[in-house]
């Protein structure tokens, strides 16, 4: 009895066991098949996102691969490392594309991509992913308004940051009523990038340390 | 297979036993994706490869595999199909994978799956499975198709929207502008607006399952007093 009771239990083990080996075997296969175009696909979509912000004519290198990393910063409200692009046309850099996150929206973080020139104005801004209100505070998304085009071209001034506020708090940005806690974050993110881009200028146009930067995974 | 089968498994399928408004298995993502029709249609076809698969692949090892770990075996398979599809959409449609993102993987857990093998693929031939599963699928996609025609009309004033993402730039042709410079109706796009819609289909539903019941009997009286 004991006996028949252990061999019913090996033979449902080693079945179980069977199928594993089976499904993983298909499921490294299928890895193996797709990992270079999904990472293809991912590397499209960023430099995509990028080159809207960065027309694709103003740079010559590969700004997915010419990147530094960023170090967790309270201005780039990145509580893990992120990166930064660099676009570069002729050696030159144009501009700089850094990840960075507003912690503060109304569902939480939102994440950005602020592209600064290399003379310190903004070449814009984009939401990379956001879980705002729908049809509420997700204006700050490009592919529902073109609110967020409102950073293109702006700068730092001397003395001047009480503009960096929307207009409800006295600054120069637009919102819209019933959702200002969003573009607040968003508006204090990019505010904070600009001045960390001021801080650390020379560290992120410096050239590539050595050409084999392997653009790092993120997610 | 008879053809008479086939007919039966479909008409369970699409309309007798529809999961999404008879048998209601597997709401998560009908109430969480059918924000619009692109979106409710391509998790509603990716939910349908899965079961169709599963069932044809469950039901001829059905025989090979213990009763007492059908469950986890089971699982295991339709966790390896639905991993296999993610690869393949994060590859190839990369877009779309962006928006349905953690459905996917969430299609393993998705109770109807494992309810039409359990069900059906584990008792019956691999043919009959594989067209269950299929049916089951497609009845399931077309609910969430007029759930997320509803939600997007109402709620967006547009029908088709984000299509580019599937076929690329050159569809967004295909976008219907329903209503023009619409405000937008925020019950529709959030979950509330998914419950009292799918709960309006389901009162149709009824509505016309039980006419056709009350038709056939009234039909049955006539021909009773007709022969009487």
């Amino acid at each position: 009895m004991r006996r028949t009771m252990a061999k019913a239990a090996l033979h449902t083990a080693m079945n179980v066991l069977f199928f594993t080996l089976i499904g993983t075997t298909v499921l490294a296969l299928t890895y193996l098949q797709t990992k270079e175009r999904i990472a293809k696909s991912e590397q499209e979509e960023k430099l995509k996102l990028i080159s809207q912000l960065v027309p694709r004519s103003s740079f010559d290198n590969n700004i997915v691969a010419d990147t530094v990393a960023l170090r967790p910063d309270l201005l780039l409200g990145t509580t893990s490392a992120g990166l930064a692009y660099r676009a570069r046309k002729d050696g030159a850099p144009v501009a700089v594309a850094m990840e960075v996150i507003a912690p503060d929206g109304y569902s939480g973080r939102i994440d950005l991509l602020v592209a600064i020139q290399a003379d310190g104005a903004l070449a814009g801004v984009r939401v990379v992913t956001h879980k705002e209100t729908p049809g509420l505070g997700d204006y700050i998304d490009i592919a529902k308004s073109n609110w967020i085009t409102g950073f293109d071209g702006k700068a730092l001034l001397a003395g001047k940051d009480s503009d960096w506020q929307v207009k409800k708090d006295g600054g120069q940005f637009d919102y819209m009523a019933g959702a200002t806690i969003t573009p607040r974050a968003v508006v204090k993110a990019v505010h904070h990038a600009l001045q960390y881009y001021a801080l650390h200028r020379e560290a992120l146009l410096a050239a590539p340390v050595a050409a084999s930067a392997q653009p790092e995974k993120t997610k | 297979m008879t053809s008479q089968e086939l007919k039966d498994i479909f008409y369970n399928g699409l309309w007798k036993q529809n999961t999404g408004v008879v048998q209601l298995l597997g709401l998560c993502p009908i109430l969480a994706v059918s924000s619009s029709v692109v979106n409710a249609v391509s998790l509603g076809l990716a939910t349908t490869l899965v079961m169709a698969i599963a069932s044809a692949t469950i039901s001829p090892i059905r025989s090979a595999v213990p009763n007492e770990a059908r469950i986890p075996v089971f699982i295991l398979i339709i966790a390896v199909l639905v991993t296999v599809i993610q690869f393949a959409m994060n590859a190839f449609v990369h877009p779309l994978y962006l928006v349905l993102g953690i459905f996917i993987p969430l299609i393993t857990t998705n109770c109807i799956v494992l309810a039409r093998i359990e069900a059906f693929a584990s008792k019956q031939p691999p043919l009959q499975s594989g067209a269950d599963g299929l049916a089951m699928g497609l009845g399931l996609t077309a609910v969430l198709a007029v759930l997320g025609g509803i939600r997007e009309l109402f709620g967006h004033g547009t029908l088709l929207s984000g299509i580019d993402m599937v076929f690329g730039p050159s569809a967004k042709a295909l976008v219907i502008t329903v209503v023009p410079d619409y405000h937008g109706f925020l019950l529709a796009i959030l979950p509330p607006g998914a419950f009292v819609t799918l709960g309006l289909l389901i009162a149709g539903k009824n509505y016309m399952t039980l006419r056709a019941a009350a038709n056939a009997q009234r039909q049955q009286s006539t021909t009773v007093t007709a022969t009487a």
